[in-house]
Order: structure tokens, then C-alpha cells, then sequence
């Protein structure tokens, strides 16, 4: 019972068994799944950079001199 | 302690671990405050999505490997398994472009930008041996079209990726320990030498937050810390 | 400094150190990523195509099938003339300049395609006296005779196979009885080929083929490389990877069934294969991999790499990931 429950549960929301969507560019024929995957990582990679750090307070009070290990 | 003899082996080796690493630097409780970054999270990222393939692939060898095909449980631990795999090459990825871009290898680091690299190309024979241990279509097409590049160069002589037995075995046992050590020693190795300081802007520049003097004038190599 | 050592200004930290909780930025970054795999796997779950088999595919292109078993018998097919690491053919032995690593390392994988794919399984059915008759009759003739017999039954089927392709009326040689799916060839000279033909078709379809090929050294097997080389010769596999964008000129090895990521850093791997000199090359797969070993080697000594070590100074990216650092310390204006 339980088993074919949680079989239910663990189908997938979005069915992705589907011949993909090609993206066609020159020479580059790469499955859309694939061109997301190498653009967010571009992505994330310029956000990760230009994201401020938290915790400028506690380093600022460390370059003090303030609670310094 | 026992009164052990001067050459002793073990305390040769005991020494030599708490010089390279005593416990405060093997587990430090604060770092540089130049480490301000969301890119410095992408290490530790990559180890935390390692754990992930490592904790759901045991339960997919707990039950062996056809069980995922025929039930909703093993499917679903397998999807957790390719999702993590995902996850683990994004985010190495970008912490590599990370570390590029910071020129990591600084300071004497060289060896952790090569186990590092190592890691990356030991990576993925692992993965590669886990998409044709699948035993499914897919396995099928990649291991028949990835022969014949290792057998162009000689290595499908002894690695044979239409050998599900060989190619399991390596996928569940030989490439993951391989990862795990090269990770270990990258992450001690950084222990070790600590996270790299900043490119030095102007020498001028090269004076350190808290001290009482500018640093001395730079030397020709950074001597390990 | 020399070549291999640049200048390195780096001196060791001696600053002020911050607060920082490693053990609960691990546990978080675990708790973070196994939530965000749990939840890929809830909306997306993951591929599972069935694996093709023998049967299947002597039941669904039985006159591929019978065109491909006629190849194994007369050793004209892929495997069949494949070279190392299979047998001593030179069909798909690359080589680089003096480099000939394939040859090198030799047949550690023997696979006799008449034996193993064709005489052997049938050898296995019982009580077929004309089957046994016909193999009798095969493996006794001499090596022209086999070899005659086999190209005379082989042509009607690859006349077919090349109509099939270029989309052209299909040449009536070559029947299939819609109801038994057995395969008829027209051709005269063929011997006790096309019986042969006709039993391993049978074999096949009944299953039996996929047990035999694969437990043909011993009852406990884990190495499909023979069942796997022979559908491989065959058209199913690349049928079912066509439809799936599966295939090389698609930079197939980076991509996954369905509609999936797939291997997406096997992208510099499978870049060459879409380029000339690379792509309509016979030592495609031998310089693919050369490249890809150089660039391997130089990306493991990046900080000896004069030039390539260099350009982050050059693109400073650096300034903007350490830009808190910088301000902190720009000396102070006096008031």
C-alpha cells in the first residue's frame, strides 16, 4: 500500500520524457536542457560575484580590532 | 603515552600530521576577512552535493542495480542521484572559475589547483561509468558510441565500458574512493595553506588591516603560511 | 622568477580574522543542495528509457536484423572488421603520425562474429535436422564458397537497405510475411545461408538469441559487450538515438533521452566531432581524444601556463570578488 503510494508521489510533476527541443546555432546544435544548464551556471557564476557578502558589520568590527580571533 | 622509541613510525607520523595541521588550523573557527564572497561558497557546495551522490548511491547499491527500474522508491533515489550529479558539476564548475579568475595557485598553492583540476578529470570517468551502468536505453547508445574513443586510443583494452560488471564496479567502488581521497587532500591541503589572500592591487597598497606597519617589500615567491 | 615559476607577490596572511562557523556552512550547504536535488527529482524525476533488445529488434526491423546477421556470418560487419581491441581487422583502427596505441595494446576482447553471432546460438537448437543439415553443409565448405554464399544472400538486403534510405521504391527481393515475420531473399547461390537466416531470425525473436549471446562462457554474466556490439552493427540503436538527439553530429555524447541535461561538461569533448578536420575524419575518434589529453595535462599546470596564468590580473574579475577587501584597505585621505 504504502509502496505503490509513495510510487504515485514519486512521479514526476513535469514529464520530461519527450524528445527535446534543439537549439541551432551555426554549428552548435545543443538540447535546450543542456543550453539552460551552461547559462545558469554563466548566470549564477555574475551573480555570485556582484551578490554583497553578508556579515560586512563583524568584519568591519574584526579589521577594528573588535572581537578578533 | 607509552614510552615509544625513537623511531617509532607511529609518532614520526603523529608529529608530522599535527606540524602540517594542528587542530586550530584543521578546524578553524574564523577566517580572512577578505573571504566576503558568495563565490566562496561554491567549495563547500561541491563537497556538500558529493555527500549527496555518495549518501543516495548507497542506497541505490543497498538494493542492488536493476531495482530502480521497477520500483517508484528506486526511481526516486535515483532521480535524487542524477539531480545531485548535476548540482556537484554546476557548482565545482563555477568554483573553478572562481578560483581562476582569484589565481588561486598563489602563495605556494599550486598543489591545490592540481588536485583540484585531478578531482575535476577523475570526475568524469565517474560519472561516465555510472551513465553506463544504467542498464536502460540510454546506457546502451552511450557505451557503444563511447568505445570507440577509448578504443582509438588503446584504453578500451582494459576498460571496457560494454562490460556492465566492470564498469559497475568501478562506477560504485574504484572512481568514487579515488574522488573522495583527491577531494580530502584538496581540502587539507587548503587547511594547510589557507584560503589565498587578495591579489596585491599596488605594493604601495600592501598594508594589512590591524598591523602597525606596511608589510615588507614583496619577495619573489609567497612563502607557504 | 623563471618561466615556470612566475613572480609571485603573495605574502602569507597576517590581518585580522573574522568569526566563521565551517562545520555549520557544511551542514547548510548539505541541507541546501539535498533540498534542491529532492526537489529536481520531485518535478523532474528521471530518464528511463527501456533497454532494446535482440528480440525486439529482430520483431520490429527483421530485415535490418537478417542484413546484419548476413554481415556477421561473411565478416563485413562493423564489429567484424573492427581490428582491436575485437579481432586482427583494420576496419576502425585509428592512428596519429607514429602513434598506434590501438594496435599497441591488441585483442584483449576476441569476437569470431560467424562463431560467436551466427553458428554458435544456432548450434544450440535442438531437433532441426535441416538446420543442422545447413550448418553442417556451411562449416564444412571452403572459406571462397562461405564467402560467395554469403555476398550473393547479402546484396538483395543491402539493395534494400540503401532504397530504404534514399527513399526510393523498395526492390521486391526482399519480402516479409506480415503474419510470421519471416524474411524472404531473393538471390540464387546462397547455399544453406538463408535456412540459416531463417532459424537465427526464429532464435531471435523467441528470445533465445539475447540468453545465448550473452551466457555463452559461463551461467553467471555481467559483460554485454557481445549482445551490445552486435545491435550496435545493426540500425535500432541509431534509430531510437536519432529520435532522442542522441547522435554524434548532435554533439550526442553531451546529451541525455528526453527532454533531460545530459553530460553538459563533455561540451569541449564533443565540439571537435562538429569541426573540420575532426569531423569527416577516419582518425576522428584517436585525435579527439590526443586533444583532449593535451588540454587536460595543460589545464592541471594552469599556474605554470605563462599567458594563461596571467589573465586574471589582466581581466580583473578579482577586484570585484574582493572589492570589500580593497576598500577597507585604500589608505585614508588626511582630513
Amino acid at each position: 500500500m504504502i509502496h505503490a503510494g509513495l510510487g504515485v508521489v514519486m512521479g514526476a510533476v513535469f514529464d520530461l520524457n519527450h524528445p527535446a527541443h534543439v537549439v541551432h546555432w551555426h554549428f552548435i546544435k545543443l538540447p535546450l536542457a543542456n543550453v539552460i544548464v551552461i547559462g545558469l551556471m554563466l548566470v549564477v557564476f555574475a551573480i555570485v560575484i556582484a551578490l554583497p557578502f553578508p556579515g560586512a558589520a563583524r568584519r568591519a568590527a574584526a579589521r577594528r580590532g573588535a572581537g578578533a580571533s | 603515552m607509552s614510552g615509544a622509541p625513537e623511531n617509532s613510525w607511529t609518532v614520526k607520523v603523529r608529529e608530522k600530521a599535527v606540524e602540517a595541521l594542528p587542530p586550530e588550523k584543521l578546524l578553524p573557527d574564523g577566517q580572512p576577512t577578505y573571504v566576503a564572497s558568495w563565490i566562496y561558497v561554491f567549495g563547500v557546495a561541491s563537497i556538500a552535493s558529493l555527500v549527496v551522490i555518495i549518501t543516495s548511491g548507497s542506497i541505490l547499491a543497498l538494493k542492488g542495480p536493476a531495482w530502480w527500474h521497477y520500483t517508484g522508491i528506486g526511481h526516486f533515489f535515483n532521480s535524487i542521484h542524477m539531480w545531485s550529479v548535476e548540482l556537484f558539476f554546476f557548482v565545482m564548475v563555477v568554483h573553478l572559475w572562481g578560483k581562476y579568475w582569484m589565481s588561486a595557485w598563489r602563495g605556494g598553492r599550486t598543489r591545490v589547483w592540481i588536485t583540484g583540476a585531478i578531482t575535476f578529470l577523475v570526475a568524469v570517468p565517474t560519472a561516465l561509468t555510472g551513465y553506463v551502468s544504467q542498464q536502460n536505453f540510454d546506457a546502451q547508445w552511450i557505451s557503444t558510441q563511447a568505445k570507440d574513443g577509448l578504443n582509438s586510443v588503446g584504453v578500451g583494452a582494459f576498460f571496457n565500458v560494454t562490460n556492465f560488471g566492470q564498469m559497475y564496479s568501478f562506477h560504485v567502488l574504484l572512481l568514487p574512493i579515488a574522488v573522495v581521497v583527491l577531494v580530502s587532500a584538496h581540502v587539507l591541503l587548503v587547511r594547510r595553506h589557507g584560503v589565498v589572500p587578495p591579489i596585491e592591487l599596488h605594493a604601495r597598497l600592501a598594508i594589512v588591516p590591524g598591523s602597525e606597519a606596511p608589510a615588507p617589500a614583496a619577495t619573489a615567491v609567497g612563502a607557504d603560511s | 622568477m623563471s618561466l615556470l615559476h612566475p613572480k609571485d607577490d603573495t605574502k602569507p596572511w597576517t590581518g585580522r580574522y573574522q568569526p566563521y562557523d565551517l562545520v555549520k556552512e557544511a551542514c547548510i550547504a548539505i541541507g541546501v543542495i539535498a533540498l534542491l536535488a529532492i526537489v529536481a527529482a520531485v518535478l523532474f524525476s528521471s530518464p528511463d528509457d527501456k533497454p532494446s533488445t535482440v528480440a525486439q529488434w529482430s520483431r520490429q526491423l527483421p530485415v535490418d536484423f537478417v542484413k546484419t546477421a548476413a554481415t556477421e556470418l561473411d565478416g563485413t560487419s562493423g564489429t567484424a572488421t573492427y581490428g582491436p581491441p575485437y579481432n586482427h581487422e583494420s576496419g576502425s583502427v585509428q592512428h596519429f603520425l607514429f602513434l598506434h596505441p590501438q594496435r599497441w595494446l591488441g585483442v584483449s576482447h576476441p569476437i569470431n562474429t560467424a562463431e560467436d553471432y551466427v553458428i554458435g546460438p544456432l548450434e544450440t537448437v535442438p531437433n532441426d535436422p535441416t538446420l543442422q543439415r545447413a550448418l553442417d553443409e556451411y562449416t564444412s565448405a571452403p572459406e571462397k564458397t562461405q564467402k560467395a554464399w554469403g555476398e550473393a544472400y547479402a546484396k538483395p538486403l543491402e539493395e534494400d537497405a540503401e532504397a530504404e534510405e534514399e527513399g526510393k521504391p523498395l526492390p521486391k527481393t526482399v519480402t516479409v510475411n506480415a503474419t510470421t515475420g519471416t524474411v524472404g531473399v531473393q538471390a540464387s547461390g546462397t547455399g544453406p545461408v538463408p535456412t540459416m537466416m531463417t532459424s537465427l531470425l526464429s532464435l531471435a525473436r523467441s528470445g533465445g538469441l539475447d540468453g545465448s549471446l550473452l551466457t555463452s562462457r559461463q551461467f553467471f554474466q555481467t559483460d554485454y559487450t557481445k549482445p551490445l556490439l552486435f545491435m550496435a552493427d545493426g540500425g535500432l540503436l541509431d534509430k531510437r538515438a536519432e529520435e532522442q538527439h542522441l547522435g554524434g553530429d548532435e554533439w550526442g555524447m553531451m546529451n541525455e533521452t528526453g527532454s533531460y541535461p545530459g553530460q553538459a561538461w563533455l561540451w569541449l569533448y564533443a565540439l571537435w566531432y562538429q569541426i573540420e578536420p575532426f569531423k569527416n575524419s577516419p582518425n576522428a575518434d584517436i585525435l579527439v581524444m590526443l586533444i583532449m589529453g593535451v588540454l587536460s595535462v595543460a589545464f592541471i599546470c594552469v599556474p605554470f601556463i605563462p599567458g594563461v596564468r596571467d589573465l586574471p590580473r589582466k581581466i580583473p574579475i578579482y577586484k570585484l570578488i574582493w572589492r570589500e577587501h580593497y576598500r577597507a584597505i585604500r589608505p585614508r585621505s588626511s582630513a
